[in-house]
Protein backbone atom coordinates (compact mmCIF):
# COMPACT_ATOMS: atom_id res chain seq x y z
CA UNK A 1 0.00 0.00 0.00
CA UNK A 2 1.24 3.44 -0.84
CA UNK A 3 2.55 5.85 1.71
CA UNK A 4 0.51 9.07 1.50
CA UNK A 5 2.25 12.21 2.70
CA UNK A 6 0.72 14.85 0.42
CA UNK A 7 -2.74 14.89 -1.16
CA UNK A 8 -3.63 17.01 -4.16
CA UNK A 9 -7.26 18.07 -3.79
CA UNK A 10 -8.59 18.32 -7.34
CA UNK A 11 -11.55 20.54 -6.53
CA UNK A 12 -12.63 23.97 -5.32
CA UNK A 13 -14.94 25.58 -2.78
CA UNK A 14 -16.33 23.91 0.30
CA UNK A 15 -15.47 20.33 -0.64
CA UNK A 16 -11.80 21.22 -1.24
CA UNK A 17 -11.70 22.79 2.23
CA UNK A 18 -13.53 19.80 3.67
CA UNK A 19 -10.98 17.31 2.27
CA UNK A 20 -8.08 19.48 3.45
CA UNK A 21 -9.51 19.46 6.99
CA UNK A 22 -9.36 15.65 7.13
CA UNK A 23 -5.85 15.65 5.65
CA UNK A 24 -4.75 18.01 8.41
CA UNK A 25 -6.37 15.82 11.07
CA UNK A 26 -4.43 12.83 9.69
CA UNK A 27 -1.16 14.79 9.58
CA UNK A 28 -1.05 14.79 5.78
CA UNK A 29 -0.11 17.85 3.73
CA UNK A 30 -2.53 19.07 1.07
CA UNK A 31 -2.12 20.87 -2.25
CA UNK A 32 -4.91 22.92 -3.78
CA UNK A 33 -5.57 23.69 -7.41
CA UNK A 34 -7.25 26.82 -8.75
CA UNK A 35 -8.38 28.55 -11.89
CA UNK A 36 -7.67 32.17 -12.74
CA UNK A 37 -11.10 33.08 -11.35
CA UNK A 38 -10.24 31.49 -8.00
CA UNK A 39 -6.85 33.10 -7.25
CA UNK A 40 -8.09 34.53 -3.96
CA UNK A 41 -10.57 31.78 -3.10
CA UNK A 42 -10.80 30.40 0.43
CA UNK A 43 -9.62 26.93 -0.61
CA UNK A 44 -6.41 28.41 -2.08
CA UNK A 45 -5.67 30.29 1.13
CA UNK A 46 -6.32 27.18 3.24
CA UNK A 47 -4.06 24.88 1.23
CA UNK A 48 -0.43 24.56 2.25
CA UNK A 49 0.36 25.24 -1.39
CA UNK A 50 -1.76 25.71 -4.49
CA UNK A 51 -1.19 25.36 -8.22
CA UNK A 52 -2.81 27.36 -11.01
CA UNK A 53 -4.32 24.92 -13.52
CA UNK A 54 -5.85 27.22 -16.12
CA UNK A 55 -8.41 29.87 -17.05
CA UNK A 56 -11.79 30.33 -15.36
CA UNK A 57 -13.98 27.94 -17.42
CA UNK A 58 -13.96 24.54 -15.69
CA UNK A 59 -13.20 22.64 -18.90
CA UNK A 60 -9.97 24.64 -19.22
CA UNK A 61 -8.93 24.19 -15.59
CA UNK A 62 -10.62 21.92 -13.03
CA UNK A 63 -11.64 19.44 -15.74
CA UNK A 64 -8.29 19.47 -17.53
CA UNK A 65 -6.74 16.08 -16.80
CA UNK A 66 -3.21 16.93 -18.00
CA UNK A 67 -3.07 20.16 -16.01
CA UNK A 68 -4.28 18.48 -12.82
CA UNK A 69 -1.80 15.60 -13.19
CA UNK A 70 1.02 18.10 -13.88
CA UNK A 71 0.06 20.00 -10.73
CA UNK A 72 0.31 16.78 -8.72
CA UNK A 73 3.69 15.94 -10.23
CA UNK A 74 5.11 19.45 -9.81
CA UNK A 75 3.98 19.75 -6.20
CA UNK A 76 5.26 16.30 -5.22
CA UNK A 77 1.81 15.03 -4.21
CA UNK A 78 1.54 11.26 -3.87
CA UNK A 79 -2.27 11.00 -3.95
CA UNK A 80 -5.29 12.74 -5.50
CA UNK A 81 -8.68 13.28 -3.88
CA UNK A 82 -11.25 14.40 -6.49
CA UNK A 83 -14.05 15.64 -4.19
CA UNK A 84 -17.42 15.56 -5.97
CA UNK A 85 -18.33 16.82 -9.44
CA UNK A 86 -15.52 17.79 -11.85
CA UNK A 87 -13.28 14.72 -12.41
CA UNK A 88 -14.61 12.63 -9.50
CA UNK A 89 -16.53 10.15 -11.66
CA UNK A 90 -14.25 10.22 -14.68
CA UNK A 91 -12.89 6.67 -15.02
CA UNK A 92 -10.19 7.72 -17.50
CA UNK A 93 -8.89 10.30 -15.03
CA UNK A 94 -8.85 7.77 -12.19
CA UNK A 95 -6.87 5.41 -14.41
CA UNK A 96 -4.46 8.19 -15.44
CA UNK A 97 -3.83 8.99 -11.77
CA UNK A 98 -2.99 5.35 -11.07
CA UNK A 99 -0.84 5.11 -14.22
CA UNK A 100 1.08 8.17 -13.05
CA UNK A 101 2.06 6.19 -9.95
CA UNK A 102 -0.19 8.17 -7.61
CA UNK A 103 -2.73 6.90 -5.10
CA UNK A 104 -6.31 7.45 -6.31
CA UNK A 105 -8.61 8.20 -3.39
CA UNK A 106 -11.74 6.69 -4.85
CA UNK A 107 -13.22 3.47 -6.23
CA UNK A 108 -11.52 1.44 -8.95
CA UNK A 109 -11.76 2.97 -12.45
CA UNK A 110 -13.68 -0.11 -13.70
CA UNK A 111 -16.32 0.42 -11.00
CA UNK A 112 -16.65 4.11 -11.85
CA UNK A 113 -17.09 3.21 -15.52
CA UNK A 114 -19.63 0.45 -14.87
CA UNK A 115 -21.76 2.55 -12.53
CA UNK A 116 -21.60 5.55 -14.87
CA UNK A 117 -23.36 3.50 -17.55
CA UNK A 118 -27.05 3.44 -16.59
CA UNK A 119 -27.77 0.18 -18.40
CA UNK A 120 -24.78 -1.61 -16.91
CA UNK A 121 -25.49 -0.27 -13.43
CA UNK A 122 -29.07 -1.57 -13.67
CA UNK A 123 -27.78 -4.99 -14.73
CA UNK A 124 -25.26 -5.11 -11.88
CA UNK A 125 -28.01 -4.17 -9.43
CA UNK A 126 -30.33 -6.86 -10.78
CA UNK A 127 -27.55 -9.44 -10.61
CA UNK A 128 -26.97 -8.53 -6.96
CA UNK A 129 -30.69 -8.99 -6.22
CA UNK A 130 -31.35 -5.26 -5.82
CA UNK A 131 -34.85 -4.27 -6.98
CA UNK A 132 -34.90 -2.03 -10.07
CA UNK A 133 -37.85 -0.15 -11.55
CA UNK A 134 -39.92 -2.91 -13.22
CA UNK A 135 -39.94 -2.69 -17.01
CA UNK A 136 -41.12 -4.77 -19.96
CA UNK A 137 -39.64 -5.91 -23.27
CA UNK A 138 -40.05 -3.71 -26.35
CA UNK A 139 -43.26 -3.80 -28.35
CA UNK A 140 -42.84 -2.84 -32.01
CA UNK A 141 -45.72 -1.18 -33.89
CA UNK A 142 -48.66 -3.57 -34.10
CA UNK A 143 -47.11 -6.03 -31.63
CA UNK A 144 -49.36 -6.57 -28.61
CA UNK A 145 -48.35 -10.15 -27.93
CA UNK A 146 -48.45 -10.75 -24.18
CA UNK A 147 -48.96 -7.04 -23.53
CA UNK A 148 -51.53 -7.40 -20.75
CA UNK A 149 -49.44 -10.01 -18.94
CA UNK A 150 -46.35 -7.78 -19.26
CA UNK A 151 -48.33 -4.89 -17.76
CA UNK A 152 -49.47 -7.06 -14.84
CA UNK A 153 -45.84 -7.97 -14.14
CA UNK A 154 -44.69 -4.33 -14.33
CA UNK A 155 -47.61 -3.13 -12.18
CA UNK A 156 -49.94 -0.13 -12.41
CA UNK A 157 -49.77 2.81 -12.73
CA UNK A 158 -47.27 2.48 -15.51
CA UNK A 159 -45.76 4.57 -18.27
CA UNK A 160 -45.80 3.64 -21.92
CA UNK A 161 -42.48 4.98 -23.16
CA UNK A 162 -41.23 5.39 -26.71
CA UNK A 163 -37.92 3.55 -27.03
CA UNK A 164 -36.63 6.37 -29.23
CA UNK A 165 -37.87 9.14 -26.93
CA UNK A 166 -36.27 10.81 -23.94
CA UNK A 167 -36.58 13.66 -21.50
CA UNK A 168 -40.26 12.99 -20.91
CA UNK A 169 -41.17 13.13 -24.62
CA UNK A 170 -43.25 10.23 -25.92
CA UNK A 171 -44.45 9.08 -22.51
CA UNK A 172 -48.03 8.23 -21.53
CA UNK A 173 -49.44 7.13 -18.23
CA UNK A 174 -51.81 4.18 -17.90
CA UNK A 175 -53.64 3.49 -14.63
CA UNK A 176 -55.74 0.45 -15.53
CA UNK A 177 -55.68 -2.52 -17.92
CA UNK A 178 -58.74 -1.19 -19.83
CA UNK A 179 -56.75 1.73 -21.27
CA UNK A 180 -53.59 -0.24 -21.98
CA UNK A 181 -54.06 -1.52 -25.51
CA UNK A 182 -55.32 1.76 -26.97
CA UNK A 183 -52.61 3.81 -25.22
CA UNK A 184 -49.88 1.49 -26.47
CA UNK A 185 -51.25 1.74 -30.03
CA UNK A 186 -51.46 5.55 -29.79
CA UNK A 187 -47.93 5.82 -28.38
CA UNK A 188 -46.55 3.50 -31.08
CA UNK A 189 -48.19 5.58 -33.80
CA UNK A 190 -46.96 8.84 -32.26
CA UNK A 191 -43.44 7.41 -31.79
CA UNK A 192 -43.43 6.23 -35.40
CA UNK A 193 -44.10 9.81 -36.55
CA UNK A 194 -41.84 11.59 -34.04
CA UNK A 195 -38.85 9.29 -33.80
CA UNK A 196 -39.26 7.14 -36.90
CA UNK A 197 -39.31 4.22 -34.48
CA UNK A 198 -42.59 2.86 -33.17
CA UNK A 199 -41.14 0.63 -30.46
CA UNK A 200 -42.43 1.22 -26.94
CA UNK A 201 -41.88 -0.40 -23.55
CA UNK A 202 -43.70 -0.33 -20.23
CA UNK A 203 -42.20 0.96 -17.01
CA UNK A 204 -43.68 1.26 -13.52
CA UNK A 205 -44.61 4.83 -12.57
CA UNK A 206 -44.27 6.04 -8.99
CA UNK A 207 -46.70 8.99 -8.71
CA UNK A 208 -45.54 10.15 -5.29
CA UNK A 209 -41.88 9.32 -4.94
CA UNK A 210 -39.19 9.91 -2.38
CA UNK A 211 -35.49 9.96 -3.06
CA UNK A 212 -33.76 7.98 -0.35
CA UNK A 213 -30.13 6.94 -0.60
CA UNK A 214 -27.87 4.67 1.40
CA UNK A 215 -24.34 5.76 2.29
CA UNK A 216 -22.02 2.80 1.84
CA UNK A 217 -18.37 2.10 2.30
CA UNK A 218 -16.65 -0.82 0.65
CA UNK A 219 -13.25 -2.21 1.56
CA UNK A 220 -12.39 -3.53 -1.90
CA UNK A 221 -12.28 -7.15 -0.79
CA UNK A 222 -15.99 -7.92 -1.05
CA UNK A 223 -16.68 -6.56 2.43
CA UNK A 224 -18.81 -3.47 2.87
CA UNK A 225 -20.83 -1.58 5.45
CA UNK A 226 -23.65 0.94 5.26
CA UNK A 227 -23.98 4.16 7.23
CA UNK A 228 -27.76 4.36 7.07
CA UNK A 229 -29.88 6.52 4.81
CA UNK A 230 -30.37 10.10 3.74
CA UNK A 231 -33.69 11.44 2.52
CA UNK A 232 -33.07 13.88 -0.33
CA UNK A 233 -36.63 14.28 -1.56
CA UNK A 234 -36.67 18.07 -1.45
CA UNK A 235 -35.39 19.04 -4.88
CA UNK A 236 -35.82 21.77 -7.43
CA UNK A 237 -34.85 21.11 -11.05
CA UNK A 238 -33.39 17.74 -9.95
CA UNK A 239 -31.02 19.55 -7.57
CA UNK A 240 -31.22 18.67 -3.90
CA UNK A 241 -32.15 21.48 -1.54
CA UNK A 242 -32.63 19.90 1.90
CA UNK A 243 -31.33 16.50 3.01
CA UNK A 244 -31.83 14.67 6.26
CA UNK A 245 -31.16 11.48 8.16
CA UNK A 246 -32.99 9.39 9.24
CA UNK A 247 -35.67 9.51 6.53
CA UNK A 248 -38.88 10.61 8.27
CA UNK A 249 -41.52 7.89 8.63
CA UNK A 250 -39.48 5.19 6.90
CA UNK A 251 -40.52 1.83 8.39
CA UNK A 252 -37.65 0.01 10.08
CA UNK A 253 -38.00 -3.12 7.93
CA UNK A 254 -37.82 -1.03 4.73
CA UNK A 255 -34.76 0.82 6.03
CA UNK A 256 -33.06 -2.50 6.75
CA UNK A 257 -34.02 -3.96 3.38
CA UNK A 258 -32.67 -0.92 1.53
CA UNK A 259 -29.43 -0.98 3.50
CA UNK A 260 -29.01 -4.68 2.83
CA UNK A 261 -29.62 -4.18 -0.90
CA UNK A 262 -27.01 -1.40 -1.01
CA UNK A 263 -24.44 -3.50 0.84
CA UNK A 264 -25.18 -6.51 -1.39
CA UNK A 265 -24.42 -4.36 -4.45
CA UNK A 266 -21.10 -3.26 -2.91
CA UNK A 267 -20.15 -6.81 -2.03
CA UNK A 268 -21.02 -8.10 -5.49
CA UNK A 269 -18.92 -5.41 -7.18
CA UNK A 270 -16.10 -5.56 -4.58
CA UNK A 271 -16.68 -1.85 -4.13
CA UNK A 272 -13.82 0.15 -2.70
CA UNK A 273 -14.33 3.43 -0.82
CA UNK A 274 -17.25 5.74 -0.13
CA UNK A 275 -20.32 5.50 -2.33
CA UNK A 276 -24.02 6.17 -2.39
CA UNK A 277 -26.75 3.87 -3.64
CA UNK A 278 -29.76 5.94 -4.65
CA UNK A 279 -33.29 4.59 -4.55
CA UNK A 280 -36.66 5.89 -5.63
CA UNK A 281 -39.17 5.00 -2.94
CA UNK A 282 -42.95 4.92 -3.34
CA UNK A 283 -44.13 7.36 -0.65
CA UNK A 284 -47.35 5.35 -0.09
CA UNK A 285 -46.30 1.70 -0.34
CA UNK A 286 -42.59 2.09 0.53
CA UNK A 287 -41.62 -0.15 -2.39
CA UNK A 288 -38.10 0.84 -3.39
CA UNK A 289 -36.18 0.64 -6.65
CA UNK A 290 -32.52 1.16 -7.52
CA UNK A 291 -31.89 4.45 -9.31
CA UNK A 292 -28.11 4.72 -9.59
CA UNK A 293 -24.90 4.47 -7.64
CA UNK A 294 -22.67 7.49 -7.14
CA UNK A 295 -19.03 6.47 -6.89
CA UNK A 296 -17.77 9.49 -4.95
CA UNK A 297 -18.12 11.38 -1.71
CA UNK A 298 -21.42 13.23 -1.95
CA UNK A 299 -22.38 16.85 -1.29
CA UNK A 300 -24.70 15.76 1.52
CA UNK A 301 -22.23 13.43 3.28
CA UNK A 302 -22.10 15.68 6.39
CA UNK A 303 -25.67 14.63 7.22
CA UNK A 304 -24.38 11.09 7.72
CA UNK A 305 -21.30 12.31 9.58
CA UNK A 306 -23.49 14.26 12.01
CA UNK A 307 -25.57 11.23 13.01
CA UNK A 308 -22.79 8.60 12.96
CA UNK A 309 -19.74 10.67 14.06
CA UNK A 310 -17.73 9.02 11.27
CA UNK A 311 -15.25 11.08 9.23
CA UNK A 312 -15.95 9.62 5.78
CA UNK A 313 -13.13 11.50 4.06
CA UNK A 314 -10.62 10.21 6.63
CA UNK A 315 -11.89 6.69 5.92
CA UNK A 316 -11.36 7.26 2.20
CA UNK A 317 -7.78 8.39 2.75
CA UNK A 318 -6.99 5.62 5.25
CA UNK A 319 -8.36 3.00 2.87
CA UNK A 320 -6.23 4.36 0.01
CA UNK A 321 -3.09 4.11 2.15
CA UNK A 322 -3.99 0.72 3.61
CA UNK A 323 -4.43 2.01 7.14
CA UNK A 324 -8.16 1.65 7.65
CA UNK A 325 -8.84 -0.68 10.55
CA UNK A 326 -11.59 -3.21 9.77
CA UNK A 327 -15.00 -1.72 10.45
CA UNK A 328 -17.76 -3.82 11.94
CA UNK A 329 -21.35 -3.03 10.85
CA UNK A 330 -22.55 -3.25 14.44
CA UNK A 331 -20.08 -0.55 15.45
CA UNK A 332 -21.82 1.98 13.21
CA UNK A 333 -24.62 3.62 15.14
CA UNK A 334 -26.87 6.49 14.26
CA UNK A 335 -27.91 8.99 16.89
CA UNK A 336 -30.49 11.79 16.71
CA UNK A 337 -31.42 13.61 13.52
CA UNK A 338 -29.42 15.76 11.09
CA UNK A 339 -30.65 18.20 8.44
CA UNK A 340 -28.59 19.92 5.75
CA UNK A 341 -29.69 23.10 3.96
CA UNK A 342 -27.98 24.05 0.73
CA UNK A 343 -27.59 27.80 0.35
CA UNK A 344 -27.59 28.64 -3.35
CA UNK A 345 -26.77 31.87 -5.20
CA UNK A 346 -30.07 31.89 -7.03
CA UNK A 347 -33.39 33.66 -7.30
CA UNK A 348 -36.29 31.41 -6.24
CA UNK A 349 -38.86 33.93 -7.53
CA UNK A 350 -37.35 33.74 -11.02
CA UNK A 351 -37.49 29.98 -11.45
CA UNK A 352 -34.36 29.56 -9.29
CA UNK A 353 -32.18 31.26 -11.92
CA UNK A 354 -28.52 31.76 -10.98
CA UNK A 355 -27.54 34.96 -9.21
CA UNK A 356 -23.76 35.36 -9.20
CA UNK A 357 -22.12 38.55 -7.89
CA UNK A 358 -20.18 40.08 -5.01
CA UNK A 359 -20.84 38.94 -1.45
CA UNK A 360 -20.91 42.41 0.05
CA UNK A 361 -22.21 40.83 3.23
CA UNK A 362 -21.86 37.14 4.05
CA UNK A 363 -22.43 36.22 7.68
CA UNK A 364 -22.93 32.61 8.73
CA UNK A 365 -23.69 31.44 12.27
CA UNK A 366 -20.75 30.14 14.32
CA UNK A 367 -20.17 26.39 14.22
CA UNK A 368 -21.01 24.41 17.35
CA UNK A 369 -21.39 20.77 18.36
CA UNK A 370 -24.86 20.75 16.81
CA UNK A 371 -24.13 23.12 13.91
CA UNK A 372 -21.69 22.54 11.09
CA UNK A 373 -20.99 25.08 8.35
CA UNK A 374 -19.23 23.98 5.16
CA UNK A 375 -18.59 26.92 2.88
CA UNK A 376 -15.96 27.94 0.36
CA UNK A 377 -16.82 31.64 0.46
CA UNK A 378 -16.10 34.60 2.74
CA UNK A 379 -17.52 38.10 2.93
CA UNK A 380 -15.94 40.19 0.15
CA UNK A 381 -15.58 37.20 -2.21
CA UNK A 382 -17.28 37.24 -5.59
CA UNK A 383 -19.45 34.34 -6.65
CA UNK A 384 -18.57 33.97 -10.34
CA UNK A 385 -20.85 32.49 -13.02
CA UNK A 386 -18.29 29.78 -13.83
CA UNK A 387 -19.13 27.16 -11.23
CA UNK A 388 -21.84 25.62 -9.10
CA UNK A 389 -24.29 28.02 -7.39
CA UNK A 390 -23.95 26.41 -3.93
CA UNK A 391 -22.26 28.85 -1.55
CA UNK A 392 -22.71 27.11 1.82
CA UNK A 393 -24.09 24.04 3.53
CA UNK A 394 -25.68 24.53 6.91
CA UNK A 395 -25.91 21.22 8.75
CA UNK A 396 -27.62 20.86 12.12
CA UNK A 397 -28.14 18.10 14.64
CA UNK A 398 -30.95 17.54 17.14
CA UNK A 399 -32.16 14.78 19.45
CA UNK A 400 -35.34 14.49 17.36
CA UNK A 401 -36.38 15.55 13.87
CA UNK A 402 -38.35 18.44 15.28
CA UNK A 403 -35.44 19.61 17.41
CA UNK A 404 -33.19 19.48 14.34
CA UNK A 405 -35.79 21.37 12.31
CA UNK A 406 -36.04 24.10 14.94
CA UNK A 407 -32.23 24.29 15.10
CA UNK A 408 -32.10 24.61 11.31
CA UNK A 409 -34.63 27.45 11.38
CA UNK A 410 -32.57 29.30 14.00
CA UNK A 411 -29.36 28.72 12.02
CA UNK A 412 -30.87 29.86 8.72
CA UNK A 413 -32.26 32.99 10.37
CA UNK A 414 -28.70 33.87 11.36
CA UNK A 415 -27.52 33.68 7.75
CA UNK A 416 -27.11 37.12 6.22
CA UNK A 417 -26.24 37.62 2.57
CA UNK A 418 -26.13 40.87 0.63
CA UNK A 419 -24.95 41.60 -2.90
CA UNK A 420 -26.56 38.56 -4.51
CA UNK A 421 -29.89 36.79 -4.23
CA UNK A 422 -30.05 33.47 -2.41
CA UNK A 423 -32.61 30.83 -1.49
CA UNK A 424 -32.26 31.60 2.25
CA UNK A 425 -35.89 32.66 2.72
CA UNK A 426 -37.07 29.80 0.54
CA UNK A 427 -35.17 27.32 2.74
CA UNK A 428 -36.75 28.91 5.82
CA UNK A 429 -40.19 28.56 4.22
CA UNK A 430 -39.53 24.87 3.51
CA UNK A 431 -38.32 24.24 7.07
CA UNK A 432 -41.37 25.97 8.56
CA UNK A 433 -43.87 24.39 6.18
CA UNK A 434 -46.48 22.24 7.96
CA UNK A 435 -46.15 19.38 5.44
CA UNK A 436 -42.36 19.35 5.79
CA UNK A 437 -42.73 19.53 9.59
CA UNK A 438 -45.02 16.48 9.39
CA UNK A 439 -42.40 14.61 7.34
CA UNK A 440 -44.63 14.52 4.28
CA UNK A 441 -41.78 14.96 1.78
CA UNK A 442 -41.65 13.79 -1.83
CA UNK A 443 -39.76 14.77 -4.97
CA UNK A 444 -42.67 16.82 -6.34
CA UNK A 445 -43.04 18.79 -3.09
CA UNK A 446 -41.26 22.00 -4.14
CA UNK A 447 -42.89 22.12 -7.56
CA UNK A 448 -46.35 21.49 -6.09
CA UNK A 449 -46.00 23.90 -3.18
CA UNK A 450 -43.86 26.55 -4.88
CA UNK A 451 -46.50 29.29 -4.75
CA UNK A 452 -47.14 28.70 -1.05
CA UNK A 453 -43.40 28.49 -0.24
CA UNK A 454 -42.54 31.65 -2.18
CA UNK A 455 -45.34 33.59 -0.49
CA UNK A 456 -44.29 32.54 3.01
CA UNK B 1 -41.14 50.85 -36.01
CA UNK B 2 -39.52 51.15 -32.64
CA UNK B 3 -36.13 50.03 -31.45
CA UNK B 4 -36.42 47.79 -28.41
CA UNK B 5 -33.56 46.96 -26.03
CA UNK B 6 -33.04 43.32 -25.15
CA UNK B 7 -31.72 42.97 -21.62
CA UNK B 8 -30.35 39.98 -19.77
CA UNK B 9 -32.01 39.21 -16.45
CA UNK B 10 -29.08 37.23 -15.12
CA UNK B 11 -25.32 37.47 -14.81
CA UNK B 12 -23.40 35.01 -16.94
CA UNK B 13 -21.07 34.39 -19.86
CA UNK B 14 -22.21 34.60 -23.47
CA UNK B 15 -21.91 31.03 -24.69
CA UNK B 16 -23.49 31.17 -28.13
CA UNK B 17 -25.13 33.81 -30.30
CA UNK B 18 -27.86 32.04 -32.22
CA UNK B 19 -29.26 34.72 -34.57
CA UNK B 20 -27.55 37.24 -36.84
CA UNK B 21 -28.08 40.96 -37.46
CA UNK B 22 -30.87 41.38 -39.99
CA UNK B 23 -32.62 38.14 -39.03
CA UNK B 24 -36.25 38.34 -38.07
CA UNK B 25 -37.15 36.93 -34.72
CA UNK B 26 -40.32 36.01 -32.91
CA UNK B 27 -41.33 36.95 -29.39
CA UNK B 28 -39.64 34.58 -26.87
CA UNK B 29 -37.22 33.36 -29.55
CA UNK B 30 -33.64 32.98 -28.31
CA UNK B 31 -31.12 35.59 -29.45
CA UNK B 32 -28.21 34.23 -27.48
CA UNK B 33 -27.51 31.63 -24.84
CA UNK B 34 -25.79 32.48 -21.59
CA UNK B 35 -23.90 30.04 -19.46
CA UNK B 36 -24.17 30.66 -15.76
CA UNK B 37 -23.44 28.33 -12.86
CA UNK B 38 -23.60 25.21 -15.00
CA UNK B 39 -26.89 26.22 -16.65
CA UNK B 40 -27.58 27.33 -20.20
CA UNK B 41 -30.06 30.17 -20.18
CA UNK B 42 -31.45 31.79 -23.33
CA UNK B 43 -31.91 35.53 -23.64
CA UNK B 44 -35.09 35.91 -25.67
CA UNK B 45 -36.68 38.63 -27.79
CA UNK B 46 -39.34 40.54 -25.80
CA UNK B 47 -41.49 40.88 -28.95
CA UNK B 48 -41.55 40.05 -32.66
CA UNK B 49 -39.05 42.01 -34.74
CA UNK B 50 -35.82 42.12 -36.66
CA UNK B 51 -32.42 42.00 -35.00
CA UNK B 52 -30.61 45.27 -35.70
CA UNK B 53 -27.66 45.10 -33.29
CA UNK B 54 -25.78 42.67 -31.08
CA UNK B 55 -23.75 44.41 -28.39
CA UNK B 56 -21.85 41.42 -26.95
CA UNK B 57 -19.55 38.73 -28.27
CA UNK B 58 -19.25 35.05 -27.42
CA UNK B 59 -17.16 34.67 -24.28
CA UNK B 60 -18.16 38.07 -22.83
CA UNK B 61 -19.36 38.29 -19.26
CA UNK B 62 -22.62 40.19 -18.88
CA UNK B 63 -24.29 41.35 -15.69
CA UNK B 64 -27.98 41.53 -14.87
CA UNK B 65 -29.71 44.36 -16.70
CA UNK B 66 -27.11 44.66 -19.49
CA UNK B 67 -28.51 45.52 -22.93
CA UNK B 68 -27.18 42.69 -25.12
CA UNK B 69 -29.04 43.38 -28.38
CA UNK B 70 -31.55 45.67 -30.04
CA UNK B 71 -34.48 44.69 -32.19
CA UNK B 72 -36.69 46.70 -34.49
CA UNK B 73 -40.20 45.78 -33.48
Amino acid sequence: MPEISKVLVANRGEIALRVMRSCERLGIASVGIYSEADRDAAHVKAAGEAVLVGPAPARESYLKVDAVLAAARDSGADAIHPGYGFLSENAAFAQAVIDAGLAWIGPAPETIRAMGDKQQARMLAQAAGVPVVPGSRRFETGDTDGLLEAAETVGYPLLVKAAGGGGGIGMRRVDTAEKLVETVAATQSMAEKSFNNGAVFLERFVPKARHIEIQVFGFGNGKAVHLFERDCSLQRRFQKVIEESPAPGLPQDVRQAMAKAAVDLCRATRYSGAGTVEFIVDAESFEFFFLEMNTRIQVEHPVTEMVTSVDLVAWQIDLARGQLAPVDQDAIRTKGHAIECRLYAENPAKMFMPSPGPLTRFALPAAAADLRIDSGYREGDTVTPFYDPMIAKIIVWGESRDAARQRAIAAMRAVEVEGIRTNRDFLLACLADPDFAAGDVHTGFIEAEKARLLAA
Amino acid sequence: MAIVDVKTEITGNVWKIVVGVGDSIEEDGAILILESMKMEIPVAAPEDGRLVEILVAEGDTVTEGTVVARIEA
